[in-house]
């Protein structure tokens, strides 16, 4: 399989404030890349515009799934299309079990073609299959009849987020600090699953973080640095490794004018 | 079209013409006479009183309907909550007049009555006039007044001390296009007594009119259990102004869970007052409107005895241009010590012209109370509907998932599983496409 996701130049506003002013990136499947970068540098930005959130206006470029134009597509449609990502802030679904969340969204993505109204996957299989994964991921089974992250602490929050990757085998996955909020033996666990469900070229992943324990046991290949909107530096797994001990102070001297929008967009951020 | 074949209207001479086609005891005329001098005599709400400033009440006009003298032609279908139910017995009651009754031999034995209430007033005279009206006042306003009046047809349950009867009762009340139901429904359980009870009132069809002014009285003797639960869904064009009321004494327990689907314009007064220590209530409410439905709901929850609970959950999805008003009261009597009362109303608003009212109220005279209100108003959260579209829902399965979320957790409180079936149903048959 030689799937390709392809960002040319992407620019992306919220309202008439512009946030990502021309990205370039490109995955093959099977690869691992890190994304970093300072608070508000837009990262999530990223994610959430891959994905087609309506809050985030694509002004310019373009986003290709093995040639397909991604931004012409709904939001589920991508995600049949086999993008994912896992959200920094997953939301609340009151009401709504896990099991049964579950077992739709992966009758979706796994029948791209599925109408509404038509069969869900059989709820004996589903349920053997979900069970199955959850152990692995070391999860109770308690949490598949639990709302969906309804008063999830933040660490359970982001487990439920891998456990649904684990489930829908995307081709491409955004980890959206899926490290934040877990205590240290929970991130050695998460970094484990993730190479478990995603490494070994299973799909390809675009690891967004703060800190170095996710890419333990994924080591990057490719390491971007995103500063005021843009990605200023791409190298491998050193530069994840040099971010992680020296900080951002190198980056932000090196690129002053993606500093300065940056601090444009911090200082927009306090005055709203 | 009217299936009632009178033209009789709801003033003198159609009162006169009521009494003369009916055979019943001295005391029930009587009582009728006096409703009908006091509705002669009272105005109709005022538009600007408290509990009528939000529902306007000008597109409604009594002079459009007739007194239902006789039996109707009006055919009859399936209960829906009673789907695959084994019944203790059923009373089908079609335009105001009972036209199947049957119970079980078994509970007959044990002194369970169950009936029309028409006869069995009748029949057995002593046991309603002790009950009728004790719980529903004939004096609340000009409706309840007619109501008292005129009242036909109708159903009483009667569980005698320590009877427990183990299969739901049924209660159907159907009516036929632009017909009138004056349904009087009368539940006594004597100590000790358990029931549950299952009423559900339809149209003939979805969009058809007509008027229902019933009542219901629910009498608990202590330590006596009930289950009641109503399903209105009359057709969008009716009209419904009901009482309905329940005494819980000592130790007994009523679960009362309702669904209002249905009328195209509904006031419902609904209480429960607790006036045996340790009564418990516990009361949950679906509304599901549309359309141009407008439903208010005006609840009390009287704590009249120490050490009793209650908890009344409303929730309510409110779309098109419909509207839904929730006006909720907990009282609390200065003898009401350790009073454990809850009260909440969610609304769930899935059009931008639709509209919730939602009033919260309490009024307490005890010191030593526990007393929890709340309400809230919102709309489908646009980022849960992205969450799920980004794990491969459309945005009209999103919307659809949300929905039925926010009434999960009447699901979760509701203990009989047809009636879970029931009400899944017909939210799911309420809610549409969300593009
Ligand atoms: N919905 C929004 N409305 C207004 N501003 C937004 C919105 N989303 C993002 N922004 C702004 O865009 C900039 C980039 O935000 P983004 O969340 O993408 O940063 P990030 O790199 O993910 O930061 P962090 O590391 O803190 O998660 C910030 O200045 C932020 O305030
Ligand atoms: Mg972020």
């Amino acid at each position: 399989m030689s799937h390709v996701l392809k960002i040319e130049n992407l620019q992306v506003s919220v309202g008439d404030k512009p946030i990502l002013r021309g990205v370039n990136l490109t995955m093959n499947h099977g690869e691992t890349h890190a994304l970093m970068g300072p608070n508000g540098s837009g990262k999530s930005t990223l994610g959430l515009a891959i994905m087609g959130h309506p809050g985030y206006t694509v002004t310019g470029g373009s986003i290709l799934l093995d040639g397909e134009d991604v931004l012409e597509m709904a939001p589920n449609e991508r995600a049949r299309a086999g993008i994912f990502m896992a959200f920094q802030r997953p939301m609340a679904i009151p009401g709504v079990k896990m099991a049964d969340f579950l077992r739709h969204a992966t009758t979706n993505v796994r029948r791209p073609d599925r109408k509404e109204g038509e069969d869900l996957i059989p709820m004996r299989e589903f349920r053997k299959e979900l069970k199955e994964k959850m152990s692995h991921l070391r999860m109770d089974p308690e949490f598949a009849r639990r709302y969906v992250n309804d008063g999830f602490s933040g660490g359970e929050m982001k487990r439920a987020e891998i456990l649904q990757l684990a489930m829908l085998q995307p081709k491409f996955a955004i980890l959206d600090e899926t490290d934040s909020g877990l205590d240290a033996d929970a991130v050695r666990l998460a970094s484990e699953s993730i190479a478990d469900i995603g490494g070994r070229e299973k799909m390809g992943l675009l690891i967004i973080t703060h800190h170095d324990k996710l890419l333990e046991h994924n080591p990057p290949q490719y390491t971007h640095v995103m500063l005021g909107g843009r990605i200023v530096e791409t190298g491998g797994k050193d530069l994840a490794e040099e971010l992680h001990r020296s900080g951002y102070d190198r980056i932000r001297k090196a690129y002053p004018d993606a500093e300065a929008a940056n601090q444009e967009m911090i200082a927009e951020e306090a005055a709203v | 079209m009217t299936a009632t074949a009178t033209d009789l209207k709801f003033d003198a001479a159609g009162f006169e013409a009521f009494i003369a086609s009916r055979t019943e005891p001295d005391w029930l005329i009587a009582l009728r006479r006096e409703a009908f001098e006091h509705f002669q005599s009272m105005e109709w709400p005022a538009r600007r009183a408290e509990e009528w400033i939000r529902s306007d009440l000008r597109l409604f006009q009594l002079d459009k309907f007739r007194v239902p003298l006789t039996q109707s032609d009006t055919p009859s279908g399936e209960g829906l909550l009673s789907e695959g139910v084994e019944l203790g017995g059923r009373i089908l009651t079609v335009d105001s007049h009972c036209r199947a009754e049957s119970l079980r031999e078994s509970l007959a034995a044990q002194g369970v009555i169950f009936g029309s209430l028409e006869r069995l007033a009748s029949e057995q005279p002593e046991l309603v006039r002790e009950h009728l009206f004790s719980a529903v006042d004939p004096d609340y306003d000009r409706f309840a007044a007619l109501h008292a009046a005129f009242w036909s047809g109708g159903q009483f349950v009667y569980i005698p001390r320590g009877v427990v009867v183990a299969e739901p009762l049924h209660l159907a009340t159907l009516l036929g296009e632009g017909s009138v139901d004056l349904s009087h429904t009368l539940i006594v359980l004597e100590e000790g007594a358990e029931a549950t009870v299952l009423h559900e009132a339809n149209s003939v069809q979805r969009d058809a009119g007509g008027l229902s002014l019933g009542a219901l009285e629910i009498i608990q003797r202590p330590g006596s259990h009930l289950r009641y639960v109503s399903l209105q869904d009359q057709g969008y064009k009716t009209f419904q102004f009901a009482h309905q009321h329940a005494i819980v004494d000592r130790d007994a327990s009523i679960q009362w869970t309702l669904a209002a689907m249905g009328n195209g314009f509904a006031k419902v007064n609904q209480s429960v007052a607790l006036v045996g220590p340790g009564a418990d209530s516990q009361v949950n409410g679906v509304m599901f409107t549309e359309g141009r439905q407008h439903i208010a709901y005006h609840t009390l929850q009287h704590h009249v005895a120490p050490h009793c609970h209650s908890d009344f959950l409303y929730k309510s999805a409110q779309q098109d241009q419909s509207r839904t008003v929730w006006r909720g009261m907990i009282k609390v009597d200065k003898a009401a010590q350790k009073t454990d009362g809850y009260q909440r109303n969610d609304n769930l608003i899935l059009s931008s012209r639709a509209r919730a009212d939602s009033i919260p109220g309490l009024e307490i005279e005890a010191d030593d109370v526990r007393c929890t209100h709340g309400s809230t108003t919102a709309q489908v959260d646009e980022e849960q509907v992205f969450y799920a579209e980004c794990r491969g829902f459309t945005r009209n399965e999103a919307v659809r998932m949300i929905v039925t979320g926010f009434f999960q957790q009447i699901f979760d409180r509701i203990t009989i599983e047809s009636v879970r079936d029931a009400l899944g149903q017909t939210i799911a048959r309420q809610v549409r496409e969300y593009a």
